[in-house]
């Protein structure tokens, strides 16, 4: 009844997972969600937040837009509908999630909240639906993808928090440079370093 | 105010990218070429236009506590009939914006406007105000995609005019620097704009 993509086998996950921290990093290669990225990195421990709270809520994304995709868009048709069905089931997921967090488990949303309502319109969100479904992936292929990606992010915006951080203690720069400039130059740098992950590719 | 001050606030001292430094990924993501900015400016601008003429119309019948919703439905309403009309129409130029044409649904500026100005003001104001905020943006992302093909490959309104293959420019089209059009390219190229816009700034104010 519901035309379902194949299922994927370990070694697809992980080089599929692989692929999305490293090689199709979403901030530095792919330029999804960077508002986010230049909004929350001043401080190493906000950062850590935000990129959980990414991880979080685009595991269920991928997983909740998995199961719209393919239970009800595609059987009835509707697949022309895809980005305002994705887009109100990420705004309620968001909303649901933080209720549900205030709930049971208040030191879990103490730390995270505040982030929660940024990522309803964080562009990695609703990009990480839209790809999974763009290349197929099974179910577990899709939640690894959101996961991996998240870490991707995770990982990027930790990186560059803390490069910030150095760099507002120490810089010394002409004076037109200062402030934001500064700091696109050095996630230019930053992106500079991650093209050395481009030729990597899974051996097996 | 007249149009021709609301343009240059728009375009110029208030412009929604260099100067709110909002509606930064597509700014850096799809400015590998200038048409591929061109493309993605209008489409964001008729977006914005006909979404902030919609919710202005509709600013006294939804009701303030699902207005963000109400608003995120209209606007991916428009942004797939773009999408989609874009990949009936301009398939190359979808293709190669890809992911980033629907995207425009999250994008801020587009948002933004529908809850600083079409939800409190009247049709034709807000349709103005899109206009405005639309070549804002547009005129952010062509200079950047113009400078960015310009140095990276050498050429401009490469995929257009020539056969596709563009104008080649004398001396940067012998030695391109293949790295503009990559995505380290895209943040560089940004961070000098920045820091020119501040050096003018600075300029102004000292006098």
């Amino acid at each position: 009844m519901f035309n379902l993509p194949a299922s994927m086998g370990l070694t697809d996950i992980l080089s599929l997972a692989i692929a999305a921290i490293l090689v199709n990093n979403y901030i530095l290669v792919q330029f999804l969600g960077c508002c986010s990225f230049f909004g929350v990195s001043k401080k190493t421990d906000t950062a850590v937040g935000m990129g959980m709270a990414v991880i979080f809520v685009m595991a269920i994304a991928s997983a909740a837009s998995w199961a719209v995709q393919y239970f009800i868009l595609d059987p009835l048709g509707l697949g022309y509908m895809q980005t305002i069905a994705f887009i109100l089931v990420i705004a309620t997921l968001v909303q649901f999630v933080e209720m549900f967090m205030k709930k049971a488990m208040p030191s879990l949303y103490s730390a995270l909240g505040i982030f929660l309502p940024l990522i309803t319109t964080n562009c990695a969100v609703l990009g990480a639906a839209k790809t999974n479904i763009d290349n197929g992936n099974s179910f577990i292929g899709s939640v690894v993808y959101g996961v991996a990606a998240g870490i991707g992010y995770l990982l990027a915006i930790v990186l560059f928090a803390s490069i910030r951080e150095r760099m507002d203690a120490t810089i010394k720069c002409p004076k037109c440079f200062e402030g934001f400039p500064i700091v696109l130059v050095s996630a230019a740098l930053l992106a500079m370093s991650f093209m050395g992950f481009s030729g990597l590719s899974i051996p097996w | 105010m007249n149009f021709k001050e609301q343009l240059k606030a728009g375009v110029i001292l208030n412009n929604p990218v260099f100067i709110q430094t909002i509606g930064l990924c597509p700014a850096l993501a799809t400015t590998t070429s200038l048409s591929n900015a061109i493309g993605m400016g209008a489409a964001a601008t008729v977006v914005l236009v006909c979404s902030n003429v919609v919710i202005s119309l509709l600013r006294r019948i939804i009701p303030d506590k699902v207005r963000i919703a109400a608003f995120i439905t209209i606007i991916a309403t428009f942004v797939t009939m773009i999408d989609l009309m874009m990949q009936a129409y301009l398939p190359d130029l979808a293709a190669s914006l890809g992911l980033f044409l629907p995207l425009i649904v999250v994008n801020c500026i587009i948002l933004g406007r529908a809850e600083a100005f079409a939800s409190k003001n009247k049709v034709l104001p807000s349709a103005l105000d899109g206009i405005v905020m639309g070549l804002g943006f547009t005129f952010a992302l062509v200079l950047m995609g113009f400078f960015r093909e310009l140095f990276g490959a050498g050429t401009i309104l490469s995929g257009y005019v020539n056969a596709g293959k563009g104008i080649a420019v004398p001396f940067f089209n012998a030695n391109p620097a293949v790295m503009m059009i990559l995505p380290a390219g895209g943040f560089l190229m940004m961070g000098f704009i920045f820091a020119v816009i501040q050096k003018v700034m600075a300029g102004k104010e000292g006098k």
